[in-house]
C-alpha cells in the first residue's frame, strides 16, 4: 500500500510541482468528463484552451478579463501570507464598482482629465470601506474575518441590485435595472487600438510590482511575512500585529475596489447587476495555485482568464453550460490542496508486514496555513 | 398586529429556519469531532440539485430526498479523504469543497432551471393546525419540518446522553489523548463529517423540494454560511442551534411583517438583514475571548496526525 511519510523538511521543488500537477489533474478530469458527455475530448480542451486565444484579439481579450482578477489576486497575496482569510475580495469589488458608478454618474457631464481618477479613487475608497468594516471588526471585536467577509459579500450584492434597480437606474433607460452609460472622460483609455485593453491593466500591473517590492524589499513586508509564519515570534519582536492585520485587509480591500471600478470604467462603461462573474472567488484559487508570489500570480491569472473565456466559448461551441468554468475552479483548488500534501510528505510504498511503517514524529506543515477556527 | 399574522409568520419562521436548523445540526456534529468543514454551501447545493432532478425525473419525492443525502454524504467524503487522508487544512477544503460544489450543480442542474416539480405539502392535523399562534407552527408544517424536530431531539440527546457522544466530544477535545486511551479519533471524525454532510444534502433537498420548490442556481444563498455562524453563535449547544436557527429564519422572512404592516420597503435591502444579523451576531459573541475559548471544541480546525 501507498503511505504519507513526513518529509521532514518543506519541499521547494513541490511547492512550485505541485500547481503543474494540479493543472494536469484537472486537464485529466475534463477530459473523463467529456467523454462521459459524449463529447470528443481533445476537440473539448482545444475549445477550452486554445480556441479563446488562438488569434492576436483573443489574447487581448485574455487581457482584459485578467486586469480584475489580478488586482484582487494580488491584494489577497498580502492578506493570505499574514494567514488572514479575506474571502470578501467579491464584495469589496462590487463595492468599488458601486462607489466608483456613483461618482462617475455625480460627474457624468463633466470633461477633464481629472475626472477619471476621481472615479477610480471612489472606488478604492469603496472598496477600503468594505474590507475596512472586517477588519474593524476582526481587530477591534476579534471576529473572524472568514464569516464577516463572507456575509459582506451577499450583502454588497443586494446593496448593489438595490442601486441598480432604483436610486441609479437610468431614467431614461426604459426600466432595465442599468445605471445611464458613463461620461467619456470617466472611461478608462483604450492602451491598444481597436481592442478593449484599457489602463485598468496598466494598474494591475503596477499594483503587482507595488506589491512585490512591498513583500519582498519593504519592513512592512518583512513584518507581515513574519506574522503569517509565526504570530507570537511576530508578537515578540514587537510587531504591532493589530495594524498589520488591518493594513493587510485594507490593501486587499482597496486593489479589490480599483478591480471594481476599473470593469465599470473599462469594458461595461456603465452600473449594471452583473459586473463580475465572480473575479474575487476566482482571486482566491489564483492567489493560492500563484503560490502568493506575484509571478505566479500573474501566471495563474491568465490560467483563470483563459477558463473563463473557455467556458464562453465552450457554451457556445459545444452547448456546455457556462458553470463548466466555476466546476474547473473547483476541481483546480481541490488537486491543489491535494498536491500540496507532497510538499511536506513523500510517497512511499509499504509492505504490509507489521514494524515496516514510518515513523510519526511531527511533520512539516502541508499547506503554508495554519489552523483557523470559526470561533470569532 | 393581528393573530392572523402573528401565526403565519410564526408558522414562516419555523419552515424558513429548518433548512438552517439541519445544516447547523450537521455542522455541530462535525465541529464537536474537531472538524471544520466549511463546505456546507457547497454540500447543500448539491443535495439541492441531485434531489431536483431526481424527483422531476422520477415523480418521487422520498427518492429526492434519499438522493440528496446521498450526494451530501459524498461532497462530505471528498471533503474527508483530503483532510484526514492527506492532511490538508481545513479552511482551504471547506472553501474548495463549497467553490465545488456551486460549480458542479450549476452545471449539472443548468438544463432544470425553472421547471416546475410537485413539493412536499405541509401536513394538516385536526384540531392541532387549526390552533390559534402556535397551530400551523408545530402542527401545520410539511414532514421534514418535523424531521428537523426528531433530528434536534436526536442530536441534543447523543451529545449530552449517550456514550458515543461522549467519545465525540472526548476526540474534539483532544485527539491525541483520545488516541492514547484507544478512542477511534479517525473513525469518529469520518462519521461526524459525513453526518454533517447528509444533514447538508438533506437541507438542500429540503430547499429544492419543498421550500420553494424549484431549481435555481445558488439557491442556498449563504445559509450554509449562516449556519457556520449559528453554530458559533450557539456556543456549541444543540438547543441554542434550535433557537438561532428559528431567530434566523425570522429574519428572513422579516419582509412578510413589513409587507403586513404596510410598510414598503425595497426587498434588496430587507435580503441584507440575515446576514446582517450574522456579523452583528459574530461581534457581540467574539468580542468576549476568553468566553469563546471555554465552549469551543478544543482542537476544532487542526488536523490529527498520529496514525497508527
Amino acid at each position: 500500500m501507498i503511505k504519507l511519510e513526513p518529509r521532514g523538511e518543506r519541499s521547494r521543488l513541490m511547492a512550485y510541482l505541485s500547481p503543474v500537477l494540479a493543472i494536469l489533474l484537472t486537464m485529466l478530469t475534463g477530459v473523463i468528463l467529456f467523454s462521459l458527455l459524449g463529447i470528443d475530448p481533445w476537440h473539448a480542451l482545444v475549445t477550452l484552451l486554445y480556441t479563446p486565444i488562438s488569434d492576436v484579439y483573443g489574447w487581448t481579450e485574455l487581457a482584459v478579463k485578467a486586469t480584475p482578477i489580478l488586482l484582487c489576486a494580488v491584494g489577497l497575496s498580502v492578506v493570505f501570507k499574514a494567514q488572514i482569510w479575506n474571502i470578501g475580495a467579491e464584495g469589496q469589488l462590487l463595492m468599488g464598482g458601486l462607489f466608483g458608478s456613483f461618482m462617475a454618474l455625480q460627474l457624468i457631464d463633466v470633461e477633464g482629465l481629472w475626472v477619471l481618477p476621481v472615479v477610480l479613487v471612489a472606488g478604492v475608497i469603496g472598496g477600503l470601506f468594505w474590507a475596512g468594516i472586517a477588519a474593524l471588526l476582526k481587530v477591534k471585536f476579534n471576529t473572524n474575518e472568514i464569516l464577516t467577509t463572507i456575509m459582506m459579500n451577499y450583502i454588497a450584492l443586494n446593496i448593489l441590485l438595490w442601486a441598480v434597480h432604483g436610486p441609479m437606474k437610468d431614467p431614461d433607460g426604459y426600466n432595465f435595472p442599468e445605471s445611464a452609460m458613463f461620461g467619456d472622460s470617466s472611461l478608462m483609455p483604450i492602451l491598444i487600438e481597436d481592442t478593449r485593453v484599457h489602463f485598468g491593466l496598466a494598474l494591475a500591473l503596477l499594483a503587482v510590482v507595488a506589491v512585490w517590492v512591498l513583500m519582498s524589499r519593504a519592513f512592512m513586508g518583512f513584518q507581515i511575512r513574519v506574522m503569517g509564519l509565526d504570530a507570537s515570534a511576530a508578537r515578540l519582536s514587537g510587531f504591532k500585529e493589530k495594524r498589520l492585520a488591518f493594513f493587510a485587509l485594507l490593501l486587499s480591500g482597496g486593489l479589490a475596489g480599483l478591480a471594481g471600478v476599473s470593469e465599470v470604467t473599462g469594458p461595461i462603461g456603465q452600473l449594471i447587476p452583473s459586473i463580475s462573474p465572480g473575479y474575487g472567488y476566482a482571486a482566491i484559487i489564483v492567489a493560492f495555485l500563484g503560490r502568493l508570489h506575484p509571478v505566479g500570480i500573474v501566471l495563474a491569472t491568465f490560467l483563470m482568464a483563459l477558463l473563463y473565456m473557455g467556458g464562453e466559448m465552450a457554451q457556445i461551441e459545444l452547448g456546455l453550460p457556462l458553470a463548466l468554468t466555476s466546476l474547473f475552479q473547483g476541481l483546480l483548488l481541490f488537486y491543489l490542496l491535494a498536491c500540496d500534501v507532497l510538499i511536506g510528505f513523500r510517497l512511499r510504498w509499504i509492505s504490509n508486514t507489521p514494524g515496516a511503517q514510518g515513523s510519526s514524529t511531527a511533520p512539516a506543515q502541508p499547506l503554508s496555513t495554519t489552523n483557523t477556527s470559526a470561533q470569532g | 398586529m393581528d393573530i392572523d399574522l402573528i401565526t403565519n409568520v410564526l408558522y414562516a419562521m419555523v419552515r424558513t429556519g429548518t433548512p438552517l436548523l439541519i445544516v447547523a445540526l450537521g455542522e455541530l456534529i462535525c465541529e464537536k469531532s474537531g472538524v471544520l468543514n466549511l463546505g456546507q454551501e457547497g454540500m447543500m447545493l448539491m443535495g439541492a440539485v441531485v434531489g431536483f432532478i431526481v424527483t422531476l425525473t422520477t415523480g418521487s419525492l422520498a427518492l429526492g430526498f434519499f438522493v440528496a443525502i446521498l450526494a451530501g454524504i459524498l461532497m462530505s467524503l471528498i471533503f474527508g479523504f483530503i483532510t484526514m487522508e492527506l492532511s490538508a487544512n481545513q479552511v482551504a477544503t471547506g472553501l474548495a469543497l463549497t467553490i465545488f460544489g456551486t460549480g458542479l450543480s450549476a452545471f449539472i442542474g443548468a438544463g432544470y432551471v425553472g421547471k416546475p416539480v410537485e413539493g412536499l405539502d405541509p401536513i394538516y392535523i385536526p384540531v392541532l393546525t387549526d390552533l390559534p399562534i402556535i397551530g400551523r407552527m408545530l402542527f401545520g408544517q410539511d414532514l421534514i419540518v418535523y424531521l428537523s424536530f426528531a433530528l434536534f431531539g436526536g442530536v441534543y440527546w447523543f451529545i449530552n446522553h449517550s456514550r458515543p457522544g461522549l467519545i465525540l466530544k472526548a476526540v474534539g477535545e483532544n485527539p491525541h489523548s483520545a488516541n492514547a486511551i484507544g478512542l477511534p479519533v479517525f473513525k469518529t471524525r469520518y462519521l461526524a463529517i459525513v453526518f454533517g454532510g447528509a444533514m447538508a444534502g438533506l437541507a438542500g433537498g429540503y430547499l429544492s423540494l419543498a421550500y420553494t420548490p424549484l431549481w435555481v442556481e445558488n439557491m442556498s444563498a449563504g445559509r450554509g454560511w449562516i449556519a457556520l455562524a449559528l453554530v458559533v453563535f450557539a456556543s456549541w449547544k444543540a438547543e441554542r442551534v434550535l433557537l438561532g436557527a428559528w431567530l434566523f429564519g425570522l429574519a428572513s422572512i422579516l419582509h412578510l411583517v413589513f409587507q403586513g404592516l404596510g410598510f414598503s420597503v425595497s426587498p434588496n435591502l430587507l435580503a441584507i438583514l440575515p446576514y446582517l444579523a450574522t456579523i452583528l451576531v459574530l461581534v457581540v459573541l467574539s468580542s468576549n475571548q476568553s468566553r469563546n475559548r471555554l465552549v469551543a471544541p478544543v482542537s476544532l480546525g487542526k488536523p490529527f496526525y498520529a496514525k497508527s
